[in-house]
């Protein structure tokens, strides 16, 4: 029964054409809610959340810094499934999904270095150190540069595609070295503070304002990668009957 | 799924782990530099080279902290409960730097008994709580309250 559905939904947005109304349905409303969830999240974490007992007011960063490398993390994820549909499935949402998710997923990964190492300083002590977290995270950042580049120096889309989803399907692996990297060796950077299982180690006064940016934040990657696919799938089927009527009816 | 598709899926998925095998192997291979620093305890055992640049990470032991009161001198013993060695080090300390506390130093190992550090980092745990929370826990005498010990400093 789930199955059926969930390979229903693969079929229907498989098709260009009906992502294309879905994402016209979806986008008005889950903007705003995108906004508002980030917005409160950060004003919540910098403004009114309590201070840290240690690290004073400097810890506030953990409300940008989190939810910006945890959706570059499931940004690189989604990525990578793109990757592997476009590859062996070859299927033309995928292509375009690929290209969809990595500009997002790239900034993401730059403000986390930059607000890590920002953060670094008045904590540890130094900007940057080529511990293991930094530095596969800086690799992540790559990867997704990596991704970008060979989708624009290949010329033919669907070439493209093919070599940019391979990487992005090798560059997982990299996703779980950046996650497990504090557990397996020693590292400047501290453990997982949020677990997935078990209790975390922050305050709840902390934690809420931090889930809700972390959710707003995924939300608004949510967002522009729906934006993104709109005006590639509006770009790939220019020339079909259906777009060429939207761009009559003055693209509404 | 047709044959040509199940092909491609194969050979992407041997590809995948071929090449996670791959990085399993060079972590493994490379385990002892991808560690950030030395423990005290590889110190004392001497499994860390003298006399070369790297770099020892350990809390610093309670009590242990001596500051010269006309220079920025200051030496402090580390351990990790297996072992421990004198740091010494002169030089601005960052904020967190405090007994108990964990700390990265980068300089030389002189002997296994002491560490001459030209930068030292101070790490800090994955716990993040407000100072109202700290005080009540350490009045309950909660064990994770111990780590702040001279906050005030």
């Amino acid at each position: 029964m789930v199955w059926q559905t969930i390979k229903r939904w693969y079929h229907m947005l498989g098709s260009p054409r009906y992502f294309h109304t879905f994402s016209s349905r979806v986008l008005p409303w889950l903007t705003p809610i995108a906004l508002i969830t980030l917005v409160t999240g950060l004003v919540w974490g910098l403004a009114f959340a309590p201070s840290d007992y240690q690290q004073g007011n400097s810890y506030r960063i953990i409300f940008i810094h989190v939810p910006a490398s945890s959706g570059a993390l499931m940004g690189y994820m989604a990525l990578g499934v793109s990757g592997l549909v476009a590859v062996v499935w070859r299927m033309k949402m995928a292509e375009v999904m690929l290209k969809a998710i990595a500009p997002f997923g790239a900034a993401l990964a730059a403000i986390s270095l930059i607000t890590g190492s920002l953060w670094g300083k008045p904590t540890w002590g130094t900007y940057w150190q080529w511990d293991a977290r930094m530095t596969s995270m800086l690799i992540l950042l790559f990867m997704y540069v990596g991704v970008i580049a060979l989708q624009n120096v290949i010329r033919e889309p669907r070439q493209a595609a093919r070599a940019a989803g391979l990487l992005a399907i090798v560059g997982v692996i990299n996703v779980v070295i950046v996650k497990y990297s504090v557990e397996w060796v020693q590292t400047l950077h501290q453990g997982s503070t949020l677990k997935l299982f078990g209790e975390s180690t922050i305050n709840p006064a902390m934690k809420y304002p931090l889930l809700i940016s972390m959710l707003g934040m995924w939300l608004l990657y949510a967002v522009n990668v729906l934006i993104r696919a709109r005006s590639e799938v509006e770009w790939r089927e220019r020339r079909s009957k259906w777009v060429q009527t939207l761009i009559r009816e003055g693209g509404k | 799924m047709n044959s040509v598709r199940k092909q491609r899926l194969i050979v992407v998925l041997a590809v995948l782990a071929g090449l996670a095998i791959a990085v399993a192997l060079m972590f493994y291979a490379l385990r002892q530099n991808i560690n950030l620093f030395y423990t005290p305890q590889q110190v004392v055992a001497g499994e860390a080279p003298l006399d070369t640049q790297m770099r020892v990470g350990g809390l610093v032991v309670d009590g242990s902290v001596n500051r010269n009161e006309e220079t920025l001198d200051v030496t402090f013993d580390i351990t990790d409960g297996k072992g421990s060695f004198t740091v010494h080090y002169q030089g601005i300390l960052p904020d967190l730097f405090r007994e108990g506390q964990g700390i990265v130093a980068n300089g030389t190992l002189i002997s296994t008994s002491r560490f001459e550090a030209e930068e030292v980092l101070a790490k800090h745990d994955e716990t993040y709580m407000p100072p109202e929370v700290q005080d009540a826990l350490e009045k309950a005498g909660h064990p994770g309250a111990k780590k702040a010990d001279g906050y005030s400093e």
